[in-house]
């Protein structure tokens, strides 16, 4: 499914045009305002609307499209309840009850970054270093994620290797990022937002009228639930409209525990305590702009994050009734009046002669299942007469079984190539965008957090050294881990670890923070390190894909890939549902046995203010 | 309906268009409802991460 590298007149028309139109834009905005910081130190307010969209293009990128919509094309609509979770946490709930609180308290405290935010409320430097260790070392992850979903585009797209498409999105995120990148730049940010929201329209367009309408599209997804591989019909899939199966003490519950716990809860609650996210509430001028922003996020996110969940699960239906025709020998019929069948994957040896398509992973013959479309008499290379059948499958059979490929080989495979561009092109920006505010943390992470607190030199040449020379790491790490790492669902699972991670660690001690005054230094420092401890370990000895993968248990345990591994579901459970609660119970009775904050800090915290 | 035949899949695609719905009503309402104020505060902090943002 490796796109056509060649490009045509309208390719490059499409390219240049995009490129000028943004490079001028770039041009016009840094010419005058161009940071949130700007705008402050300027008085003046930016749009609601270009603060939003800036805001949602931080962390919306290649993660979220490329690695969720996969992940939605294999599991299927149960993960619009991520959709929804993000708009309702990350933009309602966060705009409306985090947003002013931090920005006051951050300038009240003249903190400029997360750590720095939690290590000033609690009077703590431990804290404060703590934080900045957490993000230097885990974000490294999360960019990964980032790069490989735009690298996996960059592959089916132009059809290069890999390791190539890496290398270039390595280069490109380098001369993005180092040379001064960094900068928020809120008009650019804004029109690759925009750009990207019309692109997600007008997929969502295609895809629904590619298939009959909103109604018969779904119908047509709900007819195809015995296509569901088996693999996954096993662990509780009943469909691409269905929830998983939902139970405990069976493995045919552990779907349900994936998406739910992991990817619905993980991502969805872990959105509120991403270091990148808190301090872009610092950056607002009041009260008023952050009120005036959430309609526009909402809408951002219902489009950018909604549509590939839904497209991924309908390229399902699209593949099925319009993908390219497979060739192969029936080897279970499922259901013989609907056409759909096992099919083991077969091709034209010799001229007339038909052999099976071996799987390069299981040296096995590659089955599939498929909806039939047509049969006919033909031979082996032996010589012996078979049925041979034409037909249709799901994405994920496009995709070479590789969850991560499906959003690209949809759109390479089902839209017109210069849309395939512009997507590919708006990508790249959204990714770039992420991947900025992210280096940008890792650096002040390592800079402000980490050196100048555990020297206690606050200055400004050798800290900018550390700051630089932490991007220089963190993005060396982050490409290391992309060539390293490549199995299923990668993108989407270090998406879900990073932010479980933050959601363990930072999130009770965070909104302690802002609302509750008798939660104190101690308890937030215990909470911090049971959320991260329980997290760690958890991710180590606990949940297999993440533990297997490691190989610490393997070794503990003679080759188990879990510490309870004999006990169904809980290898599937991720580590929030353990780590978090811990974590808040740890804050509140911590705080409570423990000497209450000075009220003098508290006065500076929170300072008596009407009406904002 | 809308051919989603698990109800808790249908809340959820249904439950996205509410909750920016209910997103929208509520930006517009509260429109110019809170005081919209830059004091020195916030202004010396904003010159404070302009600094370390022009120097990174």
């Amino acid at each position: 499914m490796a796109g056509n590298p060649t490009l045509d007149w309208i390719d490059i028309v499409v390219i240049v045009g995009y490129l000028l139109t943004t490079g001028y834009l770039g041009w016009l905005g840094y010419r005058g305002t161009r940071t949130a910081a700007d705008f402050l130190v300027g008085g003046r307010s930016a749009h609601p609307v270009v603060m939003a969209v800036s805001y949602a293009a931080t962390f919306i990128s290649t993660a979220a499209i490329v690695g969720f919509g996969g992940v939605a094309a294999m599991f299927g609509m149960s993960l619009m309840w991520l959709t929804f979770v993000n708009i309702l946490f990350g933009i309602l709930l966060a705009f409306t009850l985090l947003g002013e609180p931090t920005r006051r308290l951050g300038h009240h405290l003249s903190a400029h970054t997360f750590p720095e935010l939690l290590g000033a409320r609690y009077q703590s430097k431990g804290i404060q270093v703590l934080a900045g260790l957490v993000i230097f070392l885990a974000m490294p992850l999360y960019s990964a994620a980032v790069m490989t979903g735009g690298t996996v585009f960059v592959v089916t797209q132009f059809g290069i290797s890999f390791e190539v498409a890496l290398l270039v999105m390595a280069l490109i995120t380098a001369a993005y990022v180092i040379p001064g990148g960094l900068k928020a730049v809120m008009y650019t940010d804004t029109l690759q937002g925009f750009v990207m929201i019309l692109a997600m329209i007008y997929l969502l367009w295609f895809t629904y009228s590619s298939l009959g309408g909103i109604e018969p599209a779904h119908r047509a997804l709900t007819d195809l639930a015995d296509l569901v591989p088996p693999t996954l019909q096993a662990i509780g899939h009943e469909g691409w409209t269905r929830m998983p199966a939902f139970g405990w003490g069976a493995t045919n519950y552990d779907l349900w525990w994936t998406v739910v716990s992991a990817i619905i809860l993980g991502v969805g609650i872990g959105v509120l305590a991403q270091p990148q996210l808190v301090v872009r509430f610092m950056t607002v001028r009041s009260r008023r702009e952050l009120d005036r922003a959430v309609p526009t996020g909402a809408i951002f996110i219902l489009l950018l994050v909604g549509t590939p969940y839904l497209v991924g699960s309908l390229s399902n239906a699209w593949f099925t009734q319009h993908g390219p025709l497979l060739t192969g020998q029936v080897v279970k019929e499922i259901d013989p009046a609907s056409g759909h069948a096992l099919v083991g994957l077969m091709k034209e040896a010799t001229p007339g002669q038909w052999a099976p398509v071996i799987n390069p992973k299981t040296q096995q013959p590659t089955v599939v299942p498929m909806a039939i479309a047509s049969r006919e008499t033909a031979r082996d290379p032996a010589g012996q007469t078979l049925e041979l059948v034409k037909g249709r499958s799901p994405s994920v059979v496009y995709a070479k079984g590789e969850p991560d490929q499906i959003i690209p080989t949809y759109i390479s495979t089902a839209l017109p190539r210069w849309f395939g561009l512009i997507f590919f092109l708006a990508l790249l920006a959204a990714a770039m965008s992420t991947m900025s505010s992210q280096f940008h943390t890792i650096g002040t992470a390592a800079g402000r957090d980490l050196y100048e607190r555990l020297t206690g030199k606050p200055g400004h040449e050798p800290s900018l050294l550390v700051m630089r020379v932490a991007i220089v790491i963190g993005l060396l790490a982050a490409v290391t881990i992309s060539y390293t790492v490549r199995q299923e669902y990668v993108v989407a699972r270090f998406t879900a670890i990073f932010f479980g991670l933050c959601a363990a660690t930072f999130l009770p001690a965070y909104i302690g923070g802002l609302f509750w005054r008798r939660a104190t230094r101690t308890g937030a420092l215990a909470s911090m390190l049971v959320g991260m401890g329980v997290s760690v370990f958890w991710l180590l000895f606990i949940k297999s894909r993440e533990a297997s993968a490691i190989g610490l248990v393997q070794f503990v345990t003679d080759g188990k890939t879990s510490l309870l591994a004999d006990h169904p579901n809980w290898p599937m459970v991720d580590p929030i549902v353990i780590a978090l609660p811990l974590a808040i119970l740890t804050l509140v009775l911590v705080s409570l046995v423990t000497r209450p904050v000075d009220p003098r800090h508290l006065g500076v915290c929170f300072p008596k203010e009407q009406g904002r | 309906m809308l051919g989603i035949p698990d109800p808790l899949v249908l809340t959820a695609f249904l439950g996205c268009i509410l909750v920016t719905l209910i997103s929208l009503i509520y930006g517009l309402a509260r429109r110019n409802a809170a005081r919209d104020e830059l004091t020195q505060e916030d202004r010396a902090w904003a010159l404070e991460e302009k600094r370390v943002e022009d120097e990174i």
